[in-house]
């Protein structure tokens, strides 16, 4: 199975989700006007992935706006890891929010609340 | 003299403070191109990143909606090139972004639209967001992709009511006016 990486855009978050390492990377912005056609290619890889995910994945979400079309879709793929997280497969969340954006903060702390993985809430100066 | 009208008009927005004003049809490339300019705008006004922030997220919420309502509108052959398009006007006042939408809408839908505003309008902090999380969890996405989250995403990154009226214009449409303020 490949890598997925895609280049972020003006609407668009960067993709680097790598096989090999188990690293899942989401960066910058995500607000498309329809988020399903995104993230439909997201989806279909993880659900490759998940047939045979490394022992440790790691998700990185480092995003500096998202839309409410996309908070669905992200909702999503935390489902899907949430599915993988069994057994001796370990799953972690890592959100990202800039210093004093306590939007992303909270935004961070609801996604946290609803899904069932561990999940870091991380400050950083700049994402 | 008719020529006098581009200096009443430059005139009446320079009074408003109005930073940014579009009247028409709401395309991709369209929001795309407003949101770089509001980006470069805020920057040049110096609006802390903070609440820069805070406006593009509401802007773009605002925006998605007159995209998509016109997208809804389109599916219908019989309304007119008015009808499918929209204004949104954004004012600097003092310290306060004033974002402001207006959009044709079919009447039959007015009652239960007001309802929802009210509602969200009732709403405390804790409350919208205890609204969002529960949305989020249980709506599904529309073919669009839209999530029914709007609305109480605006007025949760606002921080203020949202302000709202409509015009009827015939016994079949009405001017959907929408105010929401940023301080």
């Amino acid at each position: 199975m490949k890598n997925l990486y895609l280049e972020g855009s003006a609407k668009t978050p960067a993709v680097d989700f790598d096989v090999n390492t188990g690293v899942l990377v989401l960066r910058g912005r995500s607000i498309p006007e329809n988020s399903i056609e995104f993230f439909r290619p997201i989806k279909e890889w993880l659900d490759v992935y998940g047939i045979e995910p490394r022992i440790a994945t790691r998700v990185e979400v480092r995003l500096e706006y998202f839309n409410t079309s996309s908070s669905k879709c992200i909702l999503d793929l935390f489902k899907r890891l949430e599915r993988m997280n069994v057994g001796p497969t370990e799953v972690l969340i890592n959100w990202y929010f800039e210093k004093d954006d306590e939007d992303m903060e909270e935004a961070g702390e609801d996604f946290k609340s609803i899904v069932k993985l561990p999940f870091e809430i991380i400050e950083v100066d700049e994402i | 003299m008719v020529l006098k009208d581009v200096y009443d008009f430059y005139k009446r927005m320079e009074d408003e403070h109005v930073i940014l004003s579009f009247k028409g049809v709401f395309t991709s490339e369209l929001l795309t191109s407003i949101l770089h300019i509001m980006d470069i705008k805020m920057s040049d006004l110096g609006i802390v990143r903070k609440k820069k922030k805070r406006v593009f997220h509401v802007l773009v919420e605002c925006l998605q909606n007159l995209y998509h309502h016109i997208e809804e509108v389109n599916e219908n052959q019989e309304e007119t090139l008015l009808e499918k398009a929209a204004l949104i006007i954004v004012k600097h006042d003092g310290d306060r972004i004033v974002i402001r939408t207006g959009n044709y809408i079919h009447n039959q839908g007015i009652e239960e639209f007001t309802e929802r505003l009210a509602e969200i309008n009732t709403l405390a902090p804790e409350d919208l967001r205890e609204e969002y999380q529960k949305k989020l969890l249980n709506n599904e996405l529309s073919e669009k992709g839209t999530a029914g989250l709007g609305l109480i995403d605006i007025a949760r990154k606002s921080k203020n009511k949202l302000g709202y009226q409509f015009i009827e214009i015939d016994d079949r449409t009405s001017f959907f006016c929408l105010s929401v303020v940023i301080e």
